[in-house]
């Protein structure tokens, strides 16, 4: 044991508490591995702290992977680019853990540090790291080798490029899926690196293998790279070589691997360009979006629009159009609310007419949908077709739609259109607006679920905000400040909820002269919970109003709310004082 | 009719010849008299993969490990023993390994439902990294476990003094922490107010860590749990290493092993009107090397093949597997008895062993018109159902277990008792076993037709507890039903069986 100086003491104490018992403890010090760098330094960093943490493999997990991402940006500590590769070996050690995140932090840290590495020391200790892991006894060392190809690929010379491209050609023949599953995961970031030649010859071979494997798992992330893979081919090449594939694939007998073709396809149209589309894309997609699986239709509808924003307004029609009226009436709920989160944005693609024609019956009918998810996914996207072709054509059948969803008896659907009304405000404008949905407004604010009624205080201020403080002293102010003299303590809790976000908005004035009265009346109710609510509100309220009201009125509601009997209004009141006090100090 | 592949080369005895059982090892083996707790009787045996390894749970929620000794010394030259020429005249044998909790009764207050500690199902995951990996389930809870050598740490060295520095504070670790958190809430002098010299401070250094000693220790990586309203019968993993089943009265779920949060429904068989079901599923598993195949079981005895990459629900199975009954035999017995216990695939993927009360039958899953082959388990019992209906026998679930090359079928029965089938072409062989150190001491009637040959075992009658239990049929023969074997397991690559007679683990080799 030795004696620290006074000033190195908390860091002495850092420094040992590497090996606390706590987990907690160690985990603390390991985030502040930089510090303990900083204190030993760089040399002392590289010859001790380095060879200490490589040995402290088998600590928790937590641990392990903060180490992992701390490591990640050490470069700095231990003396630069430089000395940049002492930091391989404790991430070594890292890559082969069996927990997949500390591997995944550790294989992404040795990227990092990687792609700062001189292109000899890559050579000297980064290539021969990824032909160790890529040889590991154990699977998990494996995985973590088939990503890192793509940092230690470009640097090597000739014949170890080759050598390179032959490992990874073996681990896409491991005999575990789990390598397997990393090396197709992986490819398409490897393939970026590699020669075009080689790119169209090795990678392209590795490709084809991982689209025949056995497991679907490996199949389905073969799939999931190909767009990447793709955009590096020239579009010729990507219709010869990928085209085909994705074709068969989306003919596949596993519905996960079509699902997944379902999500790429769209991609891989940008990297073919417009012929294979027309021939051998669009079919497959139609296809698709008549699977008979409904997971499958599910991904192809959700991607319906971002499809028809590839294809002509002609194919659209043609093609895709008649697929959606269909979805539109699917047996699955699913299908039909993922149609209706994407199928607005279609309206711009196709224009006006169309839309009139062909879109709006659609619109109309997933309106009147059973399923509330699929009416409230077409009102969060109405502002799409309000461009095009304006909201009258829809606002008859957008009225029952809402009132339905407003009065719907789960209260996540109330809460949901609760919080498209702005955005339906703002699309409906000011006349709609009071006309019909300024009750629903005044509904929810006396709902019988506490979430319903915060967010409906939440709504008015949002509304207050669309339309400015003279709509809302004529809206809003009047019908909210009724609810004072409600017999529920409840709703009164709600008023004052509403005031304290509206005073902000609807400034100094109308605060005096409407709310603050109101407030202050409150004071004197018979339940204590308003009476401390009233005390945080005109805390709120300070802030708002000017020192002179705030000495007139508020400070003697205060007072006198804090020599109220229950302790809970005597506590928010004397709060309440204290801020005037600071903010008086303060000015 | 099974090739049994490369396994067939390494089991020259196979074919037709049957196997001469030995007593190998007892673990827990009762004195005479003494009382069996219930928390002691084992409820799952799984040997992993490779057999180097064996697990058993307890109705105590206990998993106790064993390891395999007779190959551990030569591990690395094992393929160099192999290739000479001596014959192979080993045989598996175990040692304890380690042994952890695995679960703890608990009480859902949701419910008003005692969870049991039991543990149903033990199976091996992938290994990594020297450390074992195996999934235990009681109803309702999937634990993921790993079990490995930890070293035992002592860290000496250190910066601080912790008895000088801290006084009369006589629990180093928290007045270290209680120090440091008052230093770091201080504003972090540490990075602020210091500057730190390019060499550094020459009288810090890192702590030294010695360690000598290894410690074997299990920890709990995942709980998978909230999935089952119903009692989980099975879990079976996936060949992919991804992914794992877990089955109930009602439903299979599928889960990723790596997630825990949430699992995928794939086959809902409960009825929208609870008085309209009349099967239930009893046993699941994954096809040994297809990830998208898995069986399942019923309480109607059938089995159900499912591919999912049909659909994302599988309610609707691509196979049917089910038994024809004999004309005539009908009687309030049949439904109970044709439910199927266990259920477990061949190592060639290609057929599948299922248990009813009564008889073990393999299937061809190429051939869904009936077994391929059935094999009475305990045929003089049939006309004692009655008496087995009334104290609940009838409803014992027994498993079963292939061997590794697929020439033999292994089930257990009462009295202690389990019986070994060969099923290979034209195969007679059918053995009957006691676990105990003398297994074949009942092998008189194994050659002949075992409802005569019980005839001749009048001198093995034991003394057993419980009168109501244990009867004599009218050749004067003991069974005992409160020693039923229930729970067995063969060696993946050698023919060596391990069985649960209550609380104690027998083991035979041939």
């Amino acid at each position: 044991m030795s004696t620290v100086e006074a000033p190195l003491y908390p860091i002495a104490v850092l420094i040992d508490e590497l090996k606390n018992d706590d987990i907690q403890i160690r985990l603390n010090s390991i985030r502040r591995l930089s510090t303990i760098a900083r204190a030993l330094g760089e040399e002392r960093t590289r010859s001790e702290l380095i060879p200490f943490l490589s040995e402290n493999n088998d600590d928790d997990d937590e641990v392990l992977l903060a180490m992992a991402e701390e490591l990640g940006v050490f470069i700095p500590y231990v003396g630069g680019v430089e000395h940049a590769y002492v930091l391989l070996t404790p991430l070594e050690t890292l890559c082969t853990v069996e927990e997949t995140c500390v591997r995944d932090k550790a294989v992404e840290s040795l990227c990092k540090i990687g792609s700062q590495m001189r292109e000899n020391d890559l050579i000297e200790w980064f290539t021969p790291l990824v032909k160790r892991l890529a040889a590991g006894e154990w699977f998990t060392a494996r995985v973590s080798a088939c990503g890192l190809f793509h940092i230690a690929y470009p640097s090597a010379p000739e014949t170890l490029k080759t050598e390179l491209r032959s490992i990874y050609g073996q681990l896409c023949q491991d005999d575990m899926p789990m390598v397997r599953r990393s090396a197709a995961s992986n490819l398409w970031k490897f393939a970026g690196t590699v020669e075009s030649a080689h790119l169209k010859a090795d990678i392209m071979q590795m490709f084809e293998d991982l689209t025949q494997d056995d497991q679907d798992t490996v199949r389905l992330l073969a799939v999931e790279g190909c767009a990447a893979l793709g955009k590096l081919l020239e579009p010729q090449d990507c219709a010869a070589r990928i085209l085909p594939v994705i074709v068969t694939f989306s003919q596949d007998k596993s519905w996960r691997v079509r699902y997944m073709v379902a999500n790429q396809l769209y991609e891989l149209c940008e990297a073919v360009g417009p012929e294979p589309i027309r021939t051998d894309l669009l079919p497959a997609y139609v296809r698709l979006l008549r699977d008979n699986e409904a997971e499958v239709r599910i991904a192809a509808a959700g991607k319906v629009t971002k499809f028809c924003q590839i294809l002509s307004p002609e194919l659209a029609i043609q093609h895709i159009l008649p697929c959606v009226k269909e979805l539109s009436l699917d047996s699955s709920q699913h299908v039909r609310a993922a149609l209706a989160s994407v199928v607005m944005g279609m309206a711009p693609v196709l224009g006006k007419d169309a839309t009139i024609e062909q879109l709006l019956p659609i619109f109309l009918s997933l309106l009147k949908d059973e399923f509330p998810d699929v009416r409230l996914n077409i009102i969060s996207k109405l502002d799409q077709v309000n461009q095009v072709i304006g909201i009258d054509l829809l606002s008859q059948s957008l009225l029952p739609a809402i009132v339905e969803l407003a009065e719907d008896r789960h209260w996540r659907v109330r809460l949901a259109i609760i919080e498209y009304i702005p955005l339906l405000a703002n699309q409906l404008g000011v006349g709609f607006f009071d006309d019909k949905l300024g009750g629903l407004c005044m509904q929810w604010l006396q709902d019988k679920v506490y979430s319903i009624r915060d967010a409906a205080a939440n709504n008015l201020k949002r509304l207050a905000e669309e339309f400015g403080p003279d709509w809302a002293m004529q809206h809003i102010i009047p019908q909210v400040l009724e609810i004072a003299n409600d017999s529920h303590y409840l709703h009164r809790m709600t008023l004052l909820r509403a005031i304290s976000l509206l005073g902000p908005v609807l400034g100094s004035e109308i605060t005096c002269s409407k709310l603050l009265p109101v407030v202050v009346n409150a004071s004197k109710d018979r339940v204590p919970n308003i009476k401390f609510n009233v005390a945080k509100v005109l805390q709120s309220l300070i802030s708002v109003v000017d020192q002179s009201v705030v000495e007139k009125t508020i400070r003697p509601c205060l007072v006198e709310l804090s020599e109220d009997p229950d302790v809970d209004v005597r506590y928010f009141a004397v709060q309440g004082l204290q801020s005037i006090d600071q903010v008086t100090m303060s000015s | 009719m099974i090739n049994g592949g490369s396994e067939t080369a390494v089991a020259p005895v196979g074919g037709s010849q049957p196997l001469d059982w030995k007593f190998s090892q007892v673990f827990g083996e009762r004195t005479a008299g003494e009382e069996i707790q219930e928390v002691d009787i084992i409820s799952a045996i799984e040997f992993n993969r490779n057999g180097d390894h064996l697990a058993t749970g307890d109705r105590g929620g206990r998993v106790v490990l064993f390891e395999r000794t007779d190959t551990q010394d030569h591990v690395g030259h094992r393929r160099d023993l192999e290739k000479m020429d001596y014959p192979i005249n080993r045989h598996p044998e175990f040692r304890y390994k380690t042994e952890f909790q695995s679960h703890e009764p608990e009480f859902d207050y949701l419910k008003s439902l005692e969870i049991e500690e039991k543990i149903n199902k033990i199976r091996w995951c992938q290994s990594s990294n020297g450390a074992l990996f195996l999934l235990s389930t009681n109803d309702k809870t999937i634990k993921l476990w790993k079990v490995q050598e930890k070293k035992v740490k002592k860290v000496c060295d250190m910066n601080v003094d912790s008895t000088k520095a801290m006084g009369n504070g006589p629990i180093v670790g928290s007045s270290i922490s209680t120090s440091s958190k008052q230093y770091i809430a201080n504003g972090g002098c540490t990075s602020n107010d210091f500057s730190f010299p390019t060499g550094g401070f020459p009288s810090l250094h890192l702590p030294v860590v010695t360690s000598h000693e290894t410690n074997l220790m299990a920890r709990c990586r995942r709980i998978y749990t909230h999935a089952h309203d119903y009692h989980i019968n099975s879990i079976s993993n996936n060949s992919d290493g991804e992914t794992f089943i877990s089955a109930d009265d009602l439903r299979i779920n599928l889960w990723n092993l790596e997630i825990s949060s949430q699992s995928f429904n794939i086959v809902d068989v409960k009825p929208a009107n609870m008085e309209d079901l009349t099967e239930v599923i009893t046993s699941a598993e994954f096809h040994p090397t297809h990830c998208n195949m898995l069986a399942y079981s019923s309480s109607k005895g059938s089995i159900r093949l499912i591919d999912m990459r049909q659909s994302a629900l599988c309610d609707t199975h691509s196979k049917l597997f089910e038994g024809q009954e004999a004309p005539g035999s009908r009687s309030f017995f049949t439904e109970i008895i044709a439910s199927i216990s266990d259920i477990k695939f061949a190592k060639d993927g290609r057929h599948i062993l299922t248990r009813d009360y009564m008889t073990l039958k393999l299937w061809d899953i190429n051939m869904d018109s009936g077994p391929v082959a059935t094999f009475q388990v305990h045929e003089y019992l049939r006309p004692k159902l009655c008496d087995l209906y009334e104290n609940d026998s009838i409803f014992d679930k027994f498993e079963c277990c292939l061997s590794g090359n697929g020439l033999r079928v292994a089930t257990g029965s009462y009295s202690n008792l389990f019986r070994v089938f060969g099923c290979s072409e034209g195969s007679t062989e059918a053995t009957t076993l006691e676990a105990s150190k003398n297994p074949m001491r009942r092998q008189g009637q194994a050659t002949s037709r075992p409802s005569r040959s019980l005839g001749n075992l009048s001198g093995v009658v034991r003394r057993v507890k419980g009168a109501d239990n244990s009867g004599v049929d009218a050749n004067g023969n003991a069974f005992d039903f409160t020693s039923k074997l229930l729970h067995l397991a063969w060696h993946p690559t050698e023919n060596s069986i391990a069985c649960a007679a209550s609380n104690s683990l027998y083991m035979y080799y041939a």
